[in-house]
């Protein structure tokens, strides 16, 4: 066989290379002495590296570049949302929302709104829901461009990094134009939004949705059928669809693991019932699955965008409620209810009767949920969040134990760990 | 399923587990004995009626300052759905004030480790059976627990030293066989 037969050559190098996945003592390269633990080496992965892009830590116990064994720590980013919400009026605990996942600040506000909603019932206008799902949508794609991208990056690939992050910045510009702030958007209020769209909105929109899957494309292009990607990604950190319900895993890594579940269809809110699209499954549960699941639904949520934006109907997009909206300003100088009004929600907030609720939204990593309880007050008695990711990293360190440190730093990535919603 | 149905599923297998049967915007919710705590979960887990496969939420609440409240100081609410039926239903105790303790459901669903040393270390709620019950949010030099009522809003601890996790970590290393 002649050295120069790319015919030959070629198969054989792209052939899977079985057995370089297996942890060192299962091909027999061990030493055959016995295991003891002074010949392992303790690593802290993290709180503060690159690639946890957060403050993470785990304490790994290496035998060669295999993880024994790993312990998780969170909490560097703990900051007591929860109790903070319990002395301050519901409105103010929107901004606070915000800062969980900073990634998707529409979702988390939208999340938090439709709790205490669902508790006052109120009915929020069609416009308004509209509007929630398109800036929502808008920011999954967002989340998955960056989770993608970095994750990308922590496997060497920085060209996907500026594909995704470009288009990432583009929307960044129309929510800057909506709201005034690029990733704290406070966007949403009870009953409805903050302010209606801008004029050119719909078409901005539509323009930045072509650049996105522009993007998706390119970065797709060059990492799906990439020989260094697939070896790095296929058929590691496998999490069966059994196991991932019993994580509690919602959303994409759910997905991933073959299951079909997505709020959007299985409980609609806000109208999804209405839009055509389709949820987007792994084979596998493995990393790749986790990666491209994501890509998928980039292309998914677009469709859903033009189909909202297509449909948007005209109207308020603050419910006229009194008992959680603002006068319109002329009311408010104009006569004395119009005053009343607004010194009674100023003072005296956004009230919900006694009771509990719980209220679950589909945001970008999974079900977001919210657990409020009212005493009646102008505070909430209790917020506890439920964020997605939370179980995601309870089922970290189990994943890697067995693995390669860059496999770790591989998988970080794909379950997608936002510090700010995980620490709370 | 809706909440009467679960309920006489229980009442069945397990009588006395469930104490009060109420409507939260749509999910049922059942009270239970927290006595019968885990064995309900269980049963709620297994019986391939209701199906429950997912621990959704679990939410520690102290009850002290709201008003008109009975019963244990402290709630603690389990929300479970089942993606193969598509229901759900949330599942509440009242434990006591001096010893607020229920049966562990670390055996039954993967997350339940993470999500009740949450609720051990900002309730104070204690979980028998856990096989790590440790802080999970705050420091482990922290003291008390934060989001009781008592524990007051701007109060300050000096924490000096990072946490080893070697306790963790040596409990591992022997499972596996490292000596």
């Amino acid at each position: 066989m002649s050295a120069l037969d790319t015919r030959t050559l070629l198969p054989k190098a792209m052939s899977p290379v079985e057995g370089t996945k297996a942890p060192y003592g299962a091909s027999g390269l061990a030493s055959p002495r016995p295991k003891e633990k002074r010949d392992l080496l303790f690593l802290n992965l993290g709180p503060s590296h690159p690639a946890t892009h957060g403050t993470l830590r785990a304490l790994l116990a290496l035998d060669g570049e295999t993880i024994v064994a790993a312990v998780p720590e969170m909490g560097y980013l703990h900051r007591g949302f929860e109790k903070d919400c319990e002395a301050h009026p519901y409105q103010q605990c929107i901004p606070y929302t915000d800062r969980l996942n900073y990634v998707s600040a529409m979702m988390n506000n939208t999340g938090f709104c439709r709790a205490v909603e669902k508790m006052l019932r109120v009915e929020v206008p069609d416009r308004a829901r509209y509007i929630r799902v398109v800036t929502s949508e808008l920011n999954r794609i967002i989340d998955h461009l960056v989770c993608v991208g970095a994750n990308l990056v922590d496997l060497g690939a920085l060209t996907n990094f500026w594909y995704s992050f470009n288009a990432r910045e583009k929307v960044y510009d129309i929510l800057e134009k909506l709201c005034g702030a690029r990733l704290t958007s406070s966007y949403m209020r009870i009953g409805g939004l903050a302010r209606d769209t801008y004029p050119a909105f719909s078409g901005e929109v539509k323009a930045v949705l072509k650049d996105i899957l522009a993007a998706a494309n390119d970065v797709e292009r060059l990492v799906a059928k990439n020989r260094i990607l697939i070896d790095r990604t296929r058929d590691l950190c496998v999490v069966s669809g059994e196991e991932a319900v019993s994580w509690g895993w919602t959303g994409p890594t759910l997905r991933a693991s073959g299951v079909d579940h997505d709020l959007r269809k299985d409980e609609p809110y806000d109208h999804y019932e209405d839009f055509k699209f389709q949820t987007v499954l792994g084979s596998k549960g493995d990393i790749y699955d986790r990666i491209f699941v994501r890509m998928g639904e980039i292309r998914e949520s677009a469709k859903i965008i033009v189909q909202a934006l297509d449909r948007l109907p005209g109207g308020p997009v603050m419910s006229p409620d009194k008992r959680v909206a603002l006068p319109p300003k002329t009311e408010t100088y104009g006569n004395i209810e119009g005053l009343m009004n607004h010194f009674k929600i100023i003072m005296h907030g956004v009230r919900p009767p006694r009771g509990e609720v719980y209220d679950a939204t589909e945001a970008a990593n999974g079900e977001l949920g919210y657990t409020i309880v009212s005493d009646g007050g102008k505070n909430p008695y209790r917020v506890k969040c439920r964020p997605p990711c939370f179980m995601n990293y309870a089922a970290f360190a189990s994943m890697i134990e067995g693995h390669l440190v860059a496999d770790a730093v591989a998988n970080l990535g794909s379950i997608n760990i936002i510090a700010g919603e995980l620490d709370r | 399923m809706d909440g009467k149905a679960l309920q006489e599923q229980l009442n069945k297998t397990l009588p006395g587990a469930v104490l009060a049967l109420t409507d939260r915007f749509g999910v049922p919710e059942l009270l239970l004995a927290p006595a019968k705590w885990a064995d309900a979960v269980r049963a709620l887990k297994e019986d391939p009626a209701s199906s429950m496969d997912m621990l959704v939420d679990l939410v520690a609440v102290d009850y002290s300052e709201y008003p008109g409240h009975e019963g244990g100081r402290f709630g603690l609410l389990a929300h479970l759905k089942s993606l193969r039926r598509g229901h759900r239903v949330t599942l509440k105790c009242l434990l006591p004030d001096d010893d607020p303790s229920v049966a562990t459901l670390t055996g039954l669903y993967r997350n339940a480790n993470f999500l009740e040393r949450e609720a051990w270390d900002q309730m104070g709620i204690r979980f028998a059976g856990h096989p790590n019950l440790k802080r999970l949010l705050n420091h482990h030099e922290f003291v008390g627990h934060a989001l009781r009522k008592d524990y007051p809003l701007k109060k300050r601890q000096w924490l000096s030293a990072n946490e080893s996790l070697m306790d963790e970590m040596e409990v591992k290393l022997r499972e596996r066989g490292w000596a």
